[in-house]
């Protein structure tokens, strides 16, 4: 048995998951049209490669990955391009992005898949390929291009291969379901991903909450061609935070501003693990997903397999939306989910969850009080920050002392937003702080590029006023030189000289 | 704020029973004071006055005041602590949370040495002369002439005054002092220490500052000690129980916006409250010291803050 560690803080907010029932998974209409953003990860956008009218299948390239930082976008049924325009997406800001549009034509036809059965003699690095390829990105929440994090360089061999099956925020059972309805996928999926990266061991964490995935899980582990260890461990939020699920499981802390693979991990989410396997086995990119459709004021709650670029819309009327007034709908859960401002928004490779909660029950935050420095929130931070120093240096745009009370190591859990008996939301507070840090770090960059600039100019300026000094003086030594082995004046030379080209100029 | 209040009633209780009413008035008084102050100030401040006055943290700070205060001290003292620990104690600084010192204690402070006279007039405990009616009570209050005839030495005052006797004989001098911190002292320290016990259990706060302070200043007691000798700075026993010792630990030094914010900072804060705590009731001029001491370490607070940070997540290698 694994020894399991416990973290710094964390909170119990109620669970709410048998509301959306996991384990059931049922199919949802498609939709008359998809909007598939372009950029669906973190990175560089794709690059859309059809053009409006085009007819396409499922399965086909929309769009292809820019450099490393990007994945491809596929259409996930058959259709014609009607658009390429910015459409509303799914972001906390109501930004619009561009999408492409797809009419979808209800025969739903897919290209031909070809997969890599005998993967296990195929060179890793083709299969990261192959992974790309198929538009594969985190799909727990970030959208990290899922080839990036599989390829970490030679200078960090992997040891363990993890499988992050904690989901611990509130209401979501993606995740869950998943695991329940296909573990033999999830375990395929994880076995392939430990041969690219070269892992001895494969560990797959649950957190203790899902005892049916937990035992659907370690039976599919006893048919596997590689020994995968299953762990659980006690429920508490944030457990699913990368950081906090490696060291939940190994005891090992992820290196401030480093990444897993520098302890020799690489930790995944499940579905990120079947796509993989779908993406190897059977050759098929990664165009649908298990989203979450919860909150009492669905009349059908429940996991759906959706196609990526359904719209918000269309999967809240097909769980019976009755929305009540000023109905919220959350992308994500209650703890790091935000409300969307469009639903004709679509969910993205990224969407774990809809939620649409009454106002019974999730009511609308009052108005904040004053922080008094209780320090409750400093008791459940799972970073160990001290969020009320945070909250204070936030306001006070004091940079400084964010730095050196470690604010890019928040990972923005809102566990201190919720313990807090003021109702400060405080994670707003740390997202603006950041972006304003990551601004004047940029303009710092600027500045100083420009004073580079502008003294490299100055050097250049003075080194060729110094070498054309240089060249005046040598000239004048030579002709000094030369007017001296003459034995002539140098100036009655020249005075004669320019009245001898008077004169010509005379007589012509 | 509301189990704060709370928390005090066992004390107070206590606190009327061995001393009478007067306590009890002060602290209506008090929070009718502040409450009035509070929605006036937030007023003029152009804030919303209500949303102010309804999380009844101003009657905290009030109720901390006047519990205090001497029982009969005169209506105008009360008036004009209540109405400094508004304005000079929170508002001046920004209003609830902004305030870096304890404003109940700067409040105490500026009337201790503004009106040493009032201020040191202790009442006699029950037992050892009438507790005054609420009719005489209400009479002292406003009626400043008649305050000779309730007014004690306090044991901290007594031990302070010592000169020559052995400890022993100084307890068995005085009536006042029979009992582990004096007549009525004992109790309402125990009453003190359940209420806090109650906001342990309760995770209002945690424990660090107001253990730390106990138990150091019960250290200094057991080193200053010395066997009881004339020269004995008094038992450890004596000084935890006497005094306004648990209120301290439980009550004031526990205002989250005035002291050290991590939990190692509070062990900090607290431990150096109990010395100073010792230092100034067995050095200083005044009998007891709480008040200073929270004072000059909330000064410090923002320095203890600064070497005290902890560890925060992945950068444990580095530092180690």
């Amino acid at each position: 048995m694994r020894e399991i560690h416990d973290i710094h803080g964390g909170i119990h907010p109620p669970e709410r998951k048998s509301l959306s029932r996991p384990g059931e998974l049922r199919d949802t209409p498609l939709p008359a049209h998809l909007i598939l953003p372009l950029r669906q990860h973190l990175g560089v956008p794709a690059k859309a490669i059809v053009n409006v009218g085009d007819t396409v299948l499922g399965g086909q390239v929309l769009a292809q990955a820019q450099g490393a930082m990007s994945v491809p976008v596929h259409a996930p049924t058959s259709g014609t391009i009607s658009a390429i325009e910015p459409r509303p997406i799914a972001h906390a800001s109501g930004l619009a992005d561009t999408c492409i549009i797809l009419e979808t034509d209800g025969a739903d036809q897919f290209i031909a898949c070809e997969g890599i059965p005998e993967w296990q003699t195929v060179a890793p690095s083709l299969l990261v390929e192959r992974i790309r390829e198929a538009g594969i990105a985190g799909m727990g929440g970030a959208g990290f291009p899922t080839a990036v994090k599989l390829n970490p360089g030679d200078s960090k061999p992997i040891d363990t291969l993890i499988i992050n099956g904690t989901e611990c925020e509130p209401y979501i059972t993606a995740d869950d379901t998943l695991m329940q309805c296909q573990a033999e996928a999830l375990v395929e999926g994880a076995v392939i991903l430990a041969h690219v990266v070269g892992a001895k061991h494969i560990v797959i964490g649950i957190e203790d909450n899902k005892p049916e995935a937990i035992s659907r899980v370690t039976s599919a582990v006893q048919d596997a061609s590689a020994e995968i260890e299953v762990a659980s461990f006690p429920t508490k939020y944030p457990s699913g935070g990368e950081k906090q699920f490696i060291e939940i499981l190994t005891g090992q802390q992820v290196p401030s501003g480093g990444i897993p693979a520098d302890i020799g991990l690489v930790c995944v989410n499940p579905g990120t693990a079947v796509a993989a396997k779908q993406a190897i086995i059977d050759g098929k990119p990664l165009t649908h997903r298990i989203v979450t459709l919860t909150g009492e004021a669905l009349g059908k709650p429940g996991n759906v397999i959706a196609c990526i670029g359904t719209p918000i819309s269309h999967l809240m009327g097909d769980a019976a939306l009755s929305a009540e007034e000023r109905q919220r709908i959350i992308h994500g859960g209650p703890m790091m989910g935000f409300a969307v401002s469009d639903l004709d928004a679509p969910i993205t490779k990224i969407t774990n969850c809809l939620l649409a909660p009454t106002a019974r029950e999730l009511p609308p935050p009052p108005p904040a009080k004053p922080c008094i420095r209780c320090g409750h929130c400093a008791e459940v931070c799972p970073a160990s920050l001290l969020p009320q120093q945070l909250y204070w240096y936030a306001r006070a745009k004091d940079h400084e002392q964010l730095s050196e009370h470690r604010l890019l190591d928040c990972i923005e859990c809102g566990a201190c937003a919720y313990v807090c008996p003021s109702q400060i939301p405080l994670v707003q507070y740390y997202r603006a702080a950041k972006g304003q840090m990551r601004d004047s770090e940029q303009e710092k960059r600027r500045s100083d590029n420009s004073r580079e600039r502008f003294e490299a100019r100055q050097t250049r300026l003075e080194a060729e006023a110094l070498a054309k000094e240089a060249k005046r003086a040598a000239r004048k030594a030579a002709a000094q030189e030369k007017a001296a082995q003459n034995g002539e004046d140098p100036i009655q030379a020249a005075i004669e000289r320019a009245q001898a080209r008077k004169i010509e100029q005379g007589e012509s | 704020m509301r189990d704060v209040l709370l928390a005090t009633l066992p004390g107070i209780i206590i606190l009327t029973w061995f001393f009478g009413p007067g306590t009890l008035i002060n602290i209506l008084l008090g929070a009718l004071v502040a409450l009035i102050t509070e929605y006036a100030v937030t007023r003029l401040r152009g804030q919303n006055p209500r949303l102010a006055v309804s999380d009844l943290s101003i009657v905290v700070t009030s109720t901390l005041l006047c519990i205090a205060l001497p029982p009969y001290a005169p209506w105008w003292l009360i008036v004009l602590g209540v109405v400094i620990a508004v304005l000079l104690g929170k508002h001046v600084f920004g209003g609830l949370g902004y305030n870096p010192f304890n404003p109940a204690m700067v409040g105490y402070v500026v009337l201790l040495i503004s009106f040493p006279v009032q201020m040191s007039s202790w009442a006699t405990p029950r037992g050892l002369a009438e507790v005054p009616g609420l009719l005489d009570t209400l009479r002292h209050l406003f009626l400043p002439d008649t305050i000779d005839g309730v007014t004690a030495a306090t044991p901290l005052d007594l031990l302070r005054q010592n000169t020559g006797l052995l400890f022993k004989d100084l307890l068995a001098s005085r009536p006042e002092l029979t009992g582990w911190g004096g007549v009525g002292w004992f109790e309402v320290n125990l009453a003190f220490l359940a209420g806090g016990a109650w906001l342990l259990y309760r995770r209002i706060f945690t424990w660090h500052a107001p253990l730390a302070m106990l138990a150091v200043l019960g250290l200094c007691a057991l080193i200053g000690y010395d066997g009881g000798s004339s020269e004995s700075g008094g038992s450890p026993l004596f000084h935890l129980f006497s005094g306004a010792t648990m209120f301290a630990a439980f009550f004031i030094i526990t205002d989250p916006v005035s002291s050290a914010v991590s939990n190692k900072g509070r062990l900090i804060f607290g431990a150096l409250i109990g010395a100073l705590i010792y230092l100034i009731r067995t050095l200083g001029n005044y009998p007891d010291a709480v008040a200073f001491a929270v004072l000059i370490l909330n000064f410090c607070a923002p320095f203890i803050d600064h070497y005290t940070q902890p560890v925060v997540y992945g950068t444990r290698s580095k530092d180690s």
